[in-house]
């Protein structure tokens, strides 16, 4: 296309990882030729395209060559086959500082950092106090970086980067430092790039970052690209590729146990205005293909001791209708199926709008609810006493991981999507009780009146 | 060709006109391409250089800085060093060994003064690779600047060097030779093409065989110095031994040879007989008495000699630089 900016072709890279690591003359000759190495490919045959103006976000969990991909596009790393072409002039914020010169001032290292990435001494003079402003050092900007904090030395290098006038800026994970400040000005200096037509490739440990800002998303999983498309697809991708990294650690799936125990119940009742419930379960009549779930089967999913078979939303008390009516109860089922005893299990439950936008995240462990699974089949019952949400589709995640959180033994996205009615009339995105009060302190005529109305 | 423009474009941006139809603003410059492979040919590297040249006069910038500031005398201790060598050298050779050189002190110098930028320039760009390695490791830009950076620092002090070298030729009114002067110009430019060279290739050797440094420091700093004629006269020590089994031309395989001799002719100027000091006067030849042309053929082919070690070391750098970011 011709308005490919980045063009990744076919690029491999190959790690040659030494045993032992000989660097001085004598032991290359006494080692000459027979060096134990392995070949670690940090990447694969990963082609794609980026166009002038999309922000693409890279996802893939550590290890899965995010940062050697960018290194490659950066230049910083020669693909050992393939290639990458950039047209148009590229800014990598691959760690913010970095060629900072310890002993020099700010005002030096501007000038360096900006001729590193490719400015001349002009083009600095004329956005010198640009950067010295968004990295807010004016008092500071002749004293010598060493003696920076580390907040001032990022922000100065974020300051730089961004002053260079990419066409296309390249992030690795650098947003996660600073103050929240700092980081939502960095956010609103990339929404910025995005209005101007930038290309900006961006990696983040954080889907809903990814979610939030980018247009078309790329996941990478031992090297290889396991997917390319919308950013909301990409990051259950993502997640997929979280629950095969954990494939190794876990048991075989085991059959299907019969219901082998009871949970004891949990709190009856709604006097909580959430509460979570286990339970030999009332299994679903069908396997309800209605509540348009995705299928296990994704050649990523691995098994693990638990599995969600299904999730449902239900509405206590009006399940005939084909909606939710806001204001009511929400219950969040979870069926699950266990092949061994899982104790400390954490059910984690996300309701997102149909932007995507992430509305509700619970999980048992935050509603202190600890969940000892027996092997068999079951359902978690998350209840809301009564939800906000307008008209509108929502869709539902739900995920099953250890105590930690450090193993995820199953995530769903999205499981299933339910719709709202709100037969009121506001409008906006949720709904709360509210009541109006008039109070007039003085009145002309007749005596002071007090008039309170209810409105849903 | 790619219609330039946008919306708001900070300032720094020559842009032409907005693209009015475009439903998104294009902005990039479609002939700035950048391909980056396994392997790139040299001269595309060469013009990568040529378009980061603002980045090397600012390494260069800063390395003099950082090397002097924070210490006591800052830019002098780039005069010091080299009068105490100096001094020493014209002390041991002329009152202690009597080598009877008249004005030794610029003879010394003249040579000297090319042979601190060689050494000093190749010593360092030997480790600049490895020193800079959390700048290889992040940033991406041309890795040669590096070596050539040390070369430009090196150069700089040649030229504090030389200003104290027209203090002590007016102090002991020795002048050059005027009409030679331009010669000093076609000795700097291969001398320069030949340590870039070296400066290149060594700096790239070094990722790999880290003890380089070590070797390079014997051989440059101590082997070296000893084949070129700095300390003493070609013409007088050397020439009529060598003369004598026909192998004066081995002596001129040293590059470095031509180039300080040229510098001995224009700076201490006495190519005919000279009467040395020593007890008896004889009357020597300390400087060869070639015309100016036979020094600009020397020149000239070690020129050619460098610029093919160059390309020799650009091939060598660029195999060896796609793996620097993951050998440091």
């Amino acid at each position: 296309m011709g308005d490919t900016v980045v063009s990744v072709e076919q690029v491999s890279k190959r790690f040659r990882l030494y045993h032992e690591k000989y660097t001085s003359l004598k032991e290359r000759v006494i080692h000459a030729g027979r060096v134990p190495y392995e070949d670690l490919w940090a990447l694969r045959d990963v082609s794609f395209e980026v166009h002038e103006g999309e922000t693409v976000g890279i996802l893939g969990r550590n290890g899965s060559g995010k940062s050697t991909l960018l290194k490659c596009i950066c230049g910083v790393l020669q693909p050992t086959s393939g290639r990458v072409v950039v047209r148009g002039k590229l800014s990598g914020l691959l760690e913010l500082g970095a060629g900072f010169q310890q002993e020099l001032s700010g005002r030096d290292n501007i000038y360096l950092n900006g001729s590193m990435l490719g400015m001349s001494k002009r083009e600095i003079d004329r956005v010198f106090d640009d950067i010295v402003a968004f990295a807010e050092l004016e008092q500071f900007i002749d004293n010598q970086v060493k003696f920076y904090s580390s907040g001032m030395y990022v922000r100065l290098g974020f300051a730089v980067a961004v002053n260079v006038d990419p066409d296309i800026l390249v992030v690795d994970e650098v947003l996660a430092v600073g103050d929240e400040r700092f980081q939502r000005k960095c956010m609103e200096r990339i929404r910025q790039f995005q209005e101007e037509g930038r290309t900006i490739l961006f990696v983040s440990h954080s889907p809903d970052q990814v979610r939030a800002i980018c247009d078309r998303g790329v996941v990478l999983h031992n090297g290889a690209m396991v997917g390319l498309g919308a950013p909301g697809e990409m990051v259950r991708i993502f997640r997929e590729t979280l629950l095969a990294a954990d494939g190794p650690l876990r048991a075989e799936e085991a059959p299907a146990a019969g219901s082998a125990g009871a949970e004891p119940a949990g709190v009856p009742g709604g006097a909580a205005p959430e509460e979570a419930e286990a339970g030999p379960e009332a299994e679903p009549s069908a396997p309800a293909p209605a509540s348009d779930g995705v299928e296990a089967g994704s050649p990523l999913r691995a098994g693990g001791p638990v599995r969600i078979r299904e999730v449902q939303v239900r509405q206590p008390g009006a399940e005939d209708k084909p909606y939710l009516v806001t204001g009511g109860p929400l219950s969040v089922q979870v069926f699950y199926e266990a092949g061994e005893p899982v104790e400390g299990a954490v059910v984690s439950v996300e309701v997102r709008d149909a932007n995507d936008g992430l509305l509700l995240r619970t999980d048992t462990a935050i509603l202190d609810k600890p969940l000892d699974l027996p092997p068999g089949r079951g359902v978690v019952e998350v209840r809301f006493a009564s939800f906000p949400f307008l008209d509108g589709t929502y869709t539902v995640a739900a995920g099953i991981a250890n105590r930690l959180g450090g193993r995820l033994y199953d995530w769903r996205e999205p499981a299933c999507q339910f719709e709202v009615m709100y037969p009121g009339r506001g409008s906006g995105m949720v709904a709360l009780p509210a009541e109006v009060l008039l109070e007039v302190e003085e009145q002309a005529g007749g005596p002071a009146a007090v008039a309170g109305a209810e409105a849903r | 060709m790619t219609t330039l423009g946008t919306t708001s474009v900070p300032a720094g941006a020559e842009e032409q006109p907005p693209a009015e139809e475009a439903p998104r603003p294009r902005r990039v410059r479609s002939d700035v391409v950048r391909v980056v492979s396994a392997s790139k040919p040299v001269r595309e590297r060469l013009l990568d250089i040529w378009q980061a040249r603002e980045l090397l006069v600012n390494m260069v910038r800063t390395e003099i800085r950082v090397k002097y500031k924070s210490s006591f005398l800052g830019l002098l201790w780039s005069l010091l060093s080299p009068a105490m060598t100096l001094g020493i050298y014209v002390l041991v050779f002329q009152v202690i060994l009597k080598n009877g050189i008249p004005n030794f002190v610029i003879f010394l110098f003249s040579g000297l003064l090319l042979w601190n930028l060689f050494q000093t320039g190749v010593q360092t760009a030997t480790g600049v690779v490895v020193a800079n390695a959390g700048l290889v490791k992040r940033v991406a830009f041309p890795r040669e600047i590096l070596a050539l950076a040390a070369i430009g620092s090196a150069g700089v002090f040649f030229f504090f060097q030389a200003c104290v070298m027209v203090i002590f030729m007016v102090a002991l009114d020795a002048p050059p030779a005027w009409h030679l002067l331009w010669l000093l110009v076609v000795a700097m430019v291969p001398l320069l093409v030949f340590a870039s060279a070296l400066a290149v290739l060594l700096a790239s050797i070094t990722v790999y065989l880290r003890d380089m440094q070590h070797l390079v420091e014997v051989i440059v700093g101590a082997a070296w110095f000893w084949a070129c004629p700095i300390v003493y006269s070609f013409q007088e020590s050397v020439a009529s031994k060598l003369q004598h089994h026909g192998l004066e031309w081995v002596y001129f395989l040293n590059p470095v040879t031509p180039m300080v001799m040229t510098f001995q002719r224009v700076l201490y100027n006495r190519p005919g007989l000279v009467a040395l000091t020593t007890p008896g006067h004889p009357q020597v030849h300390l400087l060869p008495s070639w015309g100016a042309l036979t020094y600009l053929w020397m020149d000239a082919a070690v020129l050619g000699f460098s610029l093919l070690l160059f390309w020799v070391a650009m091939v060598v750098f660029g195999r060896l630089a796609g793996n620097f970011a993951e050998e440091l």
